[in-house]
């Protein structure tokens, strides 16, 4: 691209290392940005990335190495530091302060102030809105952050750095929240800059996208340094192999199958989020036996309802939900999984899916410890739920394979692989399965995906929803799209074009 | 797993009992420096304190005696806290409790079979009851328990004075209701030790003697078999199994189909009970009625602190109880015997309780010592 | 007629004197709350704050000494409190326990020493004057104990607590510092990668809290009564903290929460010196059942600071 200046090397990380204890979480690594350069940052999930690009910004303190901007050798102590050398970092999880206006947020923390510290809001919106043009960032000063959309917040993030005269810019997975139309408006975003003469590090995993923006890119993996690379002269396979160290096949192993007769069905459903907004709109939906039915879309379009409002969790406002013809609409989740025989792997298997300071034996039981044979008469079977608890990591493969170890003490797989043994132990007709491989290594998603298709081959429907277009179309049967809380499409997983879901994934029609 | 003993060393010290025993010992450290600070030698305070419990048989009795309530209101405390709810109102559930024996000690006529469980259990329930209505404005109204119990001990501190003021109930004027009948009392050998065979034994049996001389009451044995009743109803039934899931992740909890807010109600009726109990030995044990309140008395605080320090516990809150109550009633005497305040208890206790809300420092000290150890 | 609106003058002026300790602590509530931190130990600074208030007054003679010392006092306090949340990650709803426990026991403990082994202090020589006493009496502008008299010719710490009403509301929606508390209540993370430093804004705004409550201590130690006891503060500090949820941790809303509860108690006393046929005691519960109603009538409606009690750690990177 021709807007690097290869004469000027704005960032140098050289031999990088950072551990927190023991662990060590980056193991000299080694990048080098020029100016006007697009240098994207490639692992996986745990790699290492943010945490290197955490030191850069002076929210962590490097435990060996050298960073230097500009040429010169600095010790970035602190975000302070970082914003006067001239970098700034939009994160992955917005940094903003939701009841804020937009020029509250941007100028939190070099507040435009007339004497004794009183603020001066008039100025400040007025040079928000200049700065805002200049890079064609649309936003409204005003507006409050909890009231404007993902897309909005993102660029706000981004004025942000901006205003305090960013040279360099982090980006952290910024298209995780993204639609493909607001991908699209970032990439265009992002050339504008590198032309006024920044530099962009980007982190992300998607390989496609790398492609479509990236100049270099740095692949990183299990902390340590593997490579930098010329995008243009990689192909995606390339940066897949470098990023997981071995030959990486995308396709998921299933065979074909009939799929068997309906036995889920959702009409005209209507489910309402914390602010009062019909988040499902009048939603229909028909899942079948013998089939993983995949729900895809971008975040925020009403799948967290949808599964709340299934698994009893979330009121249903209107719309039926029925299972093999009987009507099931707002069972609570106590009927839904012991009467219904739905169960779910949740979204967030911290918060909903375990009992962090129980062991792994409580957490097997805890939708059926109220059964025999784990208690009897209100008194609990010690010796029962233990023995099974057994059978249970053995089974499922849970490692290490103690039953007395609590759940905080185990990997993000292994904890998946404990809610995974609990949800099909029961042989479910229904399994819903919510960003099932969220945070987890190949390893542990290849296990997932495994897991799926043997419930599907055994005859049992699977709902799967992910915000990750390749895994819903590696995975599915069938795949449905939502938008804006309905299902604007439904298509054979097999032979798809991606860009025709992405289209109706951002609101066009096929 | 290999553990050699350094290993299993490090990790009592880092868990939570050794965390409780550093803060125990900080505690006292700290009480020392502010008597020395005040002008007080801290040994012969200690000393005092000391004597004061062990020095003779009565002292220990008394100290049983006075731990009781504090054991079974630190129950009521933990209990709460298993479910993640802070039960601040241990004092107000405690005072219905006793108001509920002394009312049912004194109206009723009965044999002592049926008139102790009667007063025991209506008094239970009225605690129950104070207990519950928290857990159920914080279930169906989201008001946390912590202002709700509050203010629900000062409305139960009025309605005792209130009571008080009944002409059925207490004579005008004394501030004091009639005693509740012998047959609601629990005291042990109350009736015997002053009979003329009494009066020989205490007079020929030293330590037993001593200890005849002061109220003993079956208390105490209804606290050991209440804390043992909590955990087991913690730890053995899938009652228990709720409470605790609900008080570490409502939110798995509800996910996985357990009614959270059925939870919070059913754990509040529960410490209420207990704490109701606690005034319910009270009286039917040593106070035999109730009297006028300018102040509370204290029972339902102290129990937070027993709670604390006794790591949220069945067994830890008796002991602890039996530490407090000692601390308590020998700190009592160093106000006589040396002018020194007896407030450096409640001084100690606060610095205990600090500390055990900071494991962070106690574990960043026991690194600091352990390395100077090594160098 | 005039009996009557004599009547109503007594009750607003009895309001204003039991609000002005709830509004000096709640407005430390409100301060401490948006910054993320929950101090339920206001209580026991409260009860710090009312006997250094009544001793430093008797020993100096100076009420205005005892007043500023018992802001101290409730400040030293609250830095206990802020080192162990901020610094060291304590679960905040036990060290507030703590709190409570040490500032009466410290309290107490001291009273015992200067005042001869009692757990309250002598008869203060001179309270806190009242400002506008000049214009009240024979011969002046407003007769004695009439109505304007009743309502005006009050304790200047009355006129203080609302004036920091005022000074606490635009410090924390007009000036620099009081966005960052407020950033700092909702969103520390985001606040920290702005190179703010939440542990500061913490500290002070803890120790603040513990200021106020100090004053609002020694406001019925050396205002409303003339000496410290035992029993003077009882609950205030938790009345304060409900009427800050009331006030939905709005200066503000919290001055008129805390004027309803001043004015159960005002009520109360209105009714006792009557002779309302209603024993004093359940009069004197008023207070209590009027938070509880009013706390499930609008709590489900409020939200607290998204950061409020959630640990802020920073060691280890």
């Amino acid at each position: 691209m021709t807007t690097i200046d290869f004469s000027q090397k704005v960032v140098e990380m050289i031999d990088v290392v950072k551990k927190f204890g023991d662990f060590v979480a980056n193991d000299r690594i080694n990048l080098t940005v020029h100016k006007g350069e697009v240098h994207s940052l490639l692992g996986e999930n745990g790699a290492g990335k943010t945490t290197l690009v955490n030191c850069l910004y002076g929210l962590y303190h490097p435990t060996q190495g050298r960073i230097r901007v500009n040429g010169e050798d600095v010790d970035i102590s602190d975000p302070n530091v970082a914003i006067q050398l001239g970098i700034g970092m939009v994160h992955q999880h917005f940094m903003l302060v939701a009841p804020f206006t937009v020029t509250q947020n941007i100028i939190l923390g070099q507040e435009t102030t007339k004497m004794m510290g009183i603020l001066d809001l008039a100025s400040a919106e007025k040079k928000v809105a200049e700065i805002s043009e200049r890079y064609g960032l649309t936003i409204n000063p005003r507006d409050k952050i909890e009231d404007i959309s993902v897309g909005s917040q993102q660029r706000v993030e981004i004025l942000k750095a901006l205003y305090r005269g960013a040279e360099i810019l982090i980006l952290d997975e910024p298209t995780a929240v993204l639609t493909p139309l607001e991908i699209k408006e970032l990439v265009s975003i992002i050339r504008n800059l590198t032309q006024e003469g920044k530099s962009i590090i980007i982190i992300t995993h998607k390989l496609h996208e790398i492609k479509q923006v990236a100049d270099y890119c740095t692949i990183i993996r299990r902390g340590k340094f593997i490579d930098t690379v010329e995008v243009d002269k990689v192909s995606e396979q390339d940066l897949a192999s470098m990023m997981v160290g071995r030959e990486v096949s995308f396709e998921v192993d299933k065979d074909e199958l009939e799929k068997g007769e309906e036995i889920l069905t959702i009409k005209d459903l209507v489910v309402t989020d914390n602010r009062g907004l019909p988040a499902v709109n009048g939603l229909d939906l028909s899942l079948h036996k013998s089939e993983i039915l995949g729900i895809a879309g971008v975040d925020g379009n009403g799948q967290s309802e949808l599964v709340e409002a299934l698994t009893g969790l979330r009121k249903v406002t209107s719309g039926s939900v029925s299972l093999r013809g009987k009507e099931i609409t707002g069972s609570d989740p106590k009927t839904v999984i012991n009467t219904w025989n739905i169960r779910t792997i949740p979204e967030d298997r911290q918060k909903r899916g375990l009992v962090m300071e129980f062991d792994v034996a409580e957490n097997l039981i805890l939708e059926t410890y109220h059964a025999t044979p784990f208690s009897n008469g209100g008194v609990l079977n010690h010796d029962k739920i233990y023995e099974w608890a057994d059978d249970c990591t053995r089974n499922f493969d849970i490692r290490p394979q103690n039953p007395y170890l609590m759940a905080k003490a185990l990997s993000g797989g292994n904890q998946q692989k404990v809610i995974i043994a609990r949800e099909v132990s029961n042989d479910p007709e229904v399994l819903i399965a919510s960003q099932p491989t969220r945070g987890l290594d190949v390893g542990a998603i290849e296990y997932v995906h495994t897991a799926l298709v043997k419930q599907r081959d055994r005859g049992k429907a699977v709902l799967l929803i992910s915000f990750e277009l390749d895994e819903v179309m590696n995975v599915s049967d069938r795949i449905a799209v939502i938008f804006e809380g309905k299902i604007v499409g439904i298509v054979d997983a097999k032979g798809v074009d991606e860009n025709e879901i992405g289209l109706m994934m951002a609101g066009g029609t096929r | 797993m290999k553990l050699d003993k350094e290993a299993l060393r490090i990790k009592f010290l880092q868990g939570s009992w050794g965390i409780l025993l550093i803060s125990n010992l900080l505690g006292f450290l700290i009480g020392a420096v502010i008597l020395l600070l005040a002008g007080f030698n801290p040994l012969e305070a200690y000393w005092v304190i000391l004597k004061g419990i062990f020095s003779r048989p009565k002292y220990v009795s008394y100290v049983i005696i006075y731990a009781t309530p504090l054991i079974i209101t630190g129950l009521s405390v933990a209990f709460a806290l298993r479910t993640g709810l802070f039960n601040i109102g241990a004092e107000g559930q405690y005072i219905v409790g006793a108001i509920m024996a002394a009312a049912a000690g004194y109206f009723f006529q009965l044999p002592l079979i049926l008139h102790v469980p009667l007063a025991i259990g209506l008094a239970i329930i009225a605690g129950a009851i104070w207990g519950g209505l928290a857990g159920y404005i914080k279930a169906r109204f989201g008001v946390h328990e912590v202002i709700s119990t509050i203010m629900l001990n000062w409305i139960a501190l009025y309605l005792s004075n209130f009571v008080i003021t009944l002409k059925a109930f207490a004579a005008q004027g004394t501030g004091k209701t009639f005693p509740i009948q012998a047959t609601a009392r629990i005291n042990l050998l109350s009736e015997w030790r002053i009979t003329e065979a009494g009066i020989e034994f205490i007079r020929s049996h030293k330590v037993l003697g001593d200890i005849l001389k002061t109220p003993i009451n079956a208390g105490f044995i209804f606290a050991i078999l209440l804390a043992i009743l909590v955990w087991y109803v913690l730890n053995k039934t899938t009652l228990g199994y709720e409470l605790r899931a609900v008080g570490f992740n409502p939110h798995a909890a509800e996910a996985g189909g357990i009614n959270v807010k059925k939870s919070m109600v059913t754990s509040m009726l529960f410490a209420g009970g207990l704490a109701g109990a606690a005034g319910a030995f009270q009286v039917l044990g040593v106070s035999h009625r109730i009297a006028k309140l300018a102040t509370m008395e204290g029972y339902g605080f102290d129990g937070i602190a027993v709670s604390l320090i006794g790591n949220n516990t069945g067994a830890g809150s008796v002991f602890a109880g039996l530490l407090f109550g000692a601390l308590k009633y020998g700190g009592s005497k160093i106000q006589d015997a040396m002018q020194a305040p007896t407030e450096v208890i409640n001084i100690m206790i606060g610095t205990i309780i600090l500390f055990v809300a900071m494991p962070k420092l106690i574990r960043l000290i026991l690194t600091l010592l352990e390395r100077r150890a090594k160098n | 007629m005039e009996a009557f609106i004599k009547d109503i003058g007594f009750i607003i002026g009895t309001t204003l004197m039991y609000s002005t300790p709830l509004m000096f602590t709640s407005l430390g509530a409100v301060i401490t709350e948006r910054s993320g931190v929950v101090n339920i130990g206001l209580e026991g600074m409260m009860f710090f704050g009312a006997f250094v208030g009544a001793a430093v007054a008797y020993y100096t003679q100076s009420p205005w000494l005892g007043f500023f010392c018992a802001a101290l006092g409730g400040a030293l306090l609250a830095l206990i409190h802020a080192i162990a949340c901020v610094s060291f990650a304590a679960e905040q709803i036990v060290s507030g326990i703590a709190m409570n426990f040490l500032g009466s026991g410290a309290a107490l403990f001291l009273s015992r020493l200067f005042f001869d082994g009692a757990t309250q202090t002598l008869t203060i020589p001179n309270k806190i004057p009242l400002p506008l006493a000049f214009l009240f009496g024979d011969g002046k502008l407003f007769k004695s104990a009439g109505f304007m008299d009743l309502i005006f010719n009050r304790f200047a710490t009355v006129y203080l607590a609302f004036l920091l009403v005022a000074v606490v509301w635009f410090v924390l929606y007009k000036t620099k510092v009081g966005m960052r508390i407020q950033a700092v209540g909702e969103h520390p993370e985001a606040a920290d990668t702005l190179g703010i430093s939440v542990y500061r804004i913490r500290y002070g705004a803890v120790m603040m809290s513990g200021f106020f409550a100090g004053m609002g201590g020694a406001a019925m130690s050396i205002a409303v009564v003339s000496r410290f006891s035992n029993t003077l503060i009882s609950g205030h500090g938790f009345i304060a903290l409900a009427a800050m949820i009331f006030g939905k941790w709005k200066p503000q809303g919290a001055m008129l929460a805390c004027l309803l509860f001043g004015g159960a108690k005002g009520l109360e006393i209105f009714l006792g010196a009557k002779g309302f046929p209603v024993p004093s005691s359940l009069l004197a519960m008023l207070p209590y059942i009027l938070t509880i109603v009013v706390l499930v009538g609008i709590v489900g409606k409020t939200t607290p600071p998204a950061a409020i009690g959630k640990i802020f750690d920073k060691s280890g990177k």
